[in-house]
């Protein structure tokens, strides 16, 4: 399961980042890493990007850059 | 001064700083280095941590804004005092998140602390500025910045917001943990400014040590990231309670409605159009003023110093030209006062949020909207505005396309056409032929817009959708000192351009139209005429004055058909031909190069002498209808005025824009192949529309 799937409101752990490109790379400076606590805040009015919150802040990121956030809740 | 002399001359004088420093240097040897009076500081942070405001209050108004050699990011720098008798130059870097090097902000970051910018020392000691509501991806830059060995001095700001939040933080343990000083400063309260400045001094020459196990070398990347995050999670854990888990409340509530899937989108284009109505009303008061001071300016000019070619190229070349281009300054002030504002606050990241979607099916980033957006008022500000993006391609993509928006300079070209051509003219009775053209032209320069970014994104643009993962920041007051600042700096760099490249350009374009000058005799021969005739009756003097006016007038028009620009209109008539446009035409396009509006002008003054036995023809729009080929047809048929609608919608005609863009883009190149591929489009269309139009039967 990824971070696209998540249901809005629904929390999860973060398990694994997949890939290596300039992306997850920056997902991983952001603080999304292995064991990190996420939440989905919601979605943007056309349906992408997505807002979490992370290590108590916002981040917006499309779904094709959270599809990369594997998760389990 | 083009830029290139601008970037030497700073050079120079900073090569003369650098060596005056050096003798003060050896001179004190012996000593300790950090007697040195002049230190190097960097002041680095995440942005939105409050990294500009402590800039701003450590420097005061005295700062030096310019470009990173050989790229656009910004380098600002200033002087701070930081006790009676040093002062250090204070870097301000671009805002990070990391300095992996994988954008072009963190490789600048990374060489300025490695000491590999020209004239630029390596840090004595760096500032990280950490934002205490947001303390675990903060401190991610600062576990990096130890690697470079420069000590480091920990400025934690919003401790204020984070109080209220009910997180304690101990920044004694804080400082433990990290094996380095740790003060909580407050700019707004005057807090811990001091503090930091004595900090500074006491770790200056001290060897910093990395505070956790991670092998810089031999590690994967990733790895290293890792160990990071367990180490700043160990020392949050230890240093900071959390007594309210319901942090960040407040801009939640505030995203429910202005990030509402419906609500949202309405509230961005409300207050869209609201920045940009109070940008044209606001702007229009100030800009008369400019206008009338500049007009004012060339009529004291011109009536104080001797008649002659330095006075015409004071007032018509220099006043004229610079002054119609700082006649913007208005709007590019009150622009950049909103964009400030909206992105203090933490609005602009939300609007790119609601945006992204539509502006991505381009390939463009949420943020390119505001840019887009504001170069409906004017292409330079939009165009400074592109600074907020910060992948390089997609920032030039959308300076590429900013100038396809039809700006408030288009105007006049558009309504003098449809006044001329269609007036009173309706579609089914009610609608005006003029606003369907009007809104055809804003429609045509939105498409083209979107199909140049798909096809630049698509070719010599071509890179991945730029990625979007972006903090939504948490909402806060605007600081007024930063809003203020930001706007003048961006209000100052306008007007040195202005002094510059498009002084010389100005200059370049009067000279085209100036020379060569018709002898004296043959322009005397009027006046004589008329002064022969001289009586004392009134009604003659009258006559006389009116006679001396049309014959003056007249004299105009003669001197500029004569003129190297009258030439260069003979000379692309040819090539100008196929649009329906005669030289007359292509003398107005060659001096509108400076701004779209000298159209106008230039027109008057071209048919000024076109007036011959026509008593009625008083004005420049029945002049333009009366004008005829040698074969007796009319020049201007409504055909040909939408041709030159469609050809100025897509034409660059703005020697500012192209000035700005060379300074934006920091290339030669790109500027000019956008003058190329924007001339070609534009002549392209007007084309299709000439010999399309006449072959359906128009004109």
């Amino acid at each position: 399961m990824n971070l696209a799937n998540l249901a809005i409101g629904s929390e999860a752990k973060v398990t694994k980042i997949i890939g290596n490109n300039p992306i997850t790379r920056r997902l991983m400076e952001m603080g999304i890493i292995p064991g990190v606590a996420v939440k989905v805040i919601k979605t943007a009015p056309f349906g992408d990007p997505i807002e979490i919150r992370v290590r108590g802040y916002s981040l917006a990121m499309r779904k094709s850059e959270a599809e990369a956030i594997e998760v389990s809740e | 001064m083009t830029n290139k002399e601008e970037e030497k001359k700073r050079r120079g004088e900073e090569e003369k700083k650098s060596e005056t420093h050096k003798t003060q240097f050896s001179e004190t040897k012996n000593q300790k280095p950090n007697t040195k009076n002049q230190l190097t500081i960097a002041l680095a942070g995440n942005p939105n941590a409050g990294k500009t405001t402590l800039f701003n209050s450590l420097t005061g108004l005295k700062q030096k804004v310019a470009n990173y050699p050989g790229v656009t990011i910004e380098r600002k720098e200033g002087n701070w005092k930081i006790d009676g008798e040093k002062s250090a130059r204070l870097i301000d870097l671009p805002g990070l998140y990391s300095l992996d090097a994988t954008s072009l902000d963190e490789q600048i970051a990374s060489d300025v602390l490695t000491g590999k910018v020209e004239n630029l020392a390596k840090p004595d000691a760096v500032i990280a500025v950490v934002d205490a509501t947001n303390l675990e991806r903060n401190l991610y830059l600062v576990t990096q910045i130890f690697e470079y060995e420069i000590p480091v001095v920990i400025a934690l700001t919003m401790i204020d917001t984070a109080e209220k939040q009910k997180h304690e933080i101990d920044t004694a343990k804080l400082s433990k943990l990290l094996k380095t000083p740790v003060i909580a400063v407050n700019v707004a309260g005057n807090r811990g400014i001091e503090e930091l400045a004595e900090k500074v001094l006491d770790i200056l020459d001290t060897t910093p040590k990395i505070p956790f196990d991670i092998n810089i070398n031999s590690e994967t990347d990733n790895a290293k990231i890792f160990a990071r995050y367990n180490f700043i999670s160990e020392v949050v854990q230890e240093s900071v309670k959390h007594n309210d888990v319901a942090e960040h409340q407040i801009s939640e509530k505030i995203d429910r409605v202005l990030t509402h899937k419906f609500f949202g989108l309405i509230i961005l284009v409300a207050i869209l159009l609201l920045v940009f109505q109070t940008i044209f009303s606001w702007a229009s008061l100030p800009m008369d003023l400019l206008e009338k001071g500049f007009g004012a300016l060339g009529d004291l000019v011109k009536t104080t110093l001797p008649k002659g070619m330095l006075n015409d190229l004071i007032v018509d070349g220099i006043i004229a030209g610079v002054g119609g281009v700082l006649v913007f300054l208005p709007q590019i002030l009150l622009l950049f006062l909103f964009i400030s504002i909206l992105e203090d606050t933490g609005y602009m990241a939300r609007a790119a949020f609601l945006l992204d979607k539509l502006m991505s099916r381009v390939g463009l980033h949420g943020k390119a909207f505001l840019p887009l957006m504001s170069s409906f008022a004017c292409a330079i500000p939009g165009i400074m505005a592109a600074r907020t993006i910060e992948n390089p391609k997609d920032r030039l993509a959308t300076i590429l396309i900013a100038p396809f928006m039809s700006c408030s300079a288009r105007l006049p070209v558009y309504t003098l056409m449809i006044a001329a051509f269609f007036t009173g003219q309706t579609v089914f009775g009610f609608i005006s032929v003029g606003a369907l053209l009007m809104l055809a032209m804003y429609g045509l320069g939105i498409i083209t817009a979107i199909i140049a970014a798909f096809i630049l994104k698509r070719t010599l643009l071509k890179s991945p959708p730029p990625p979007f993962v972006m903090e939504l920041p948490p909402y806060r007051l605007p600081n007024l000192r930063t809003v203020l600042q930001n706007m003048l700096t961006r209000g100052w760099l306008f007007v040195k351009r202005a002094g510059t490249v498009i002084l010389a350009i100005s200059i370049i374009l009067w000279a085209l139209t100036y020379f060569p000058r018709p002898t004296e005799t043959a322009s005397n021969n009027v006046v004589t005429a008329i002064s022969e005739e001289k009586c004392l009756c009134p009604e003659t003097e009258a006559r006389l004055a009116e006679e001396a006016k049309k014959a003056e007038e007249e004299k105009q028009s003669q001197a500029l058909q004569n003129s190297y620009a009258g030439q260069l209109g003979h000379l692309i008539e040819p090539v100008i031909a196929p649009l329906g446009f005669d030289w007359k035409i292509g003398v107005a396009l060659i001096a509108s190069f400076a701004a779209r509006e000298v159209l106008v002008s230039t027109l008057s003054i071209i048919y000024n002498g076109d007036k011959e036995g026509t008593e009625e023809s008083e004005t420049l729009i029945s002049s333009i209808k009366d004008a005829k080929k040698a074969d007796g047809t009319p020049v201007w048929t409504p055909l040909t005025a939408v041709t030159l609608m469609v050809f100025f919608v897509l034409a660059i005609q703005c020697m500012s824009t192209i000035a700005v863009v060379r300074r934006e883009t920091n290339s030669w190149s790109w500027t000019l192949f956008m003058v190329g591929y924007m001339t070609a489009l534009a002549y392209f269309a007007a084309f299709l529309t000439y010999q399309g139009g006449k072959l359906l039967g128009f004109g």
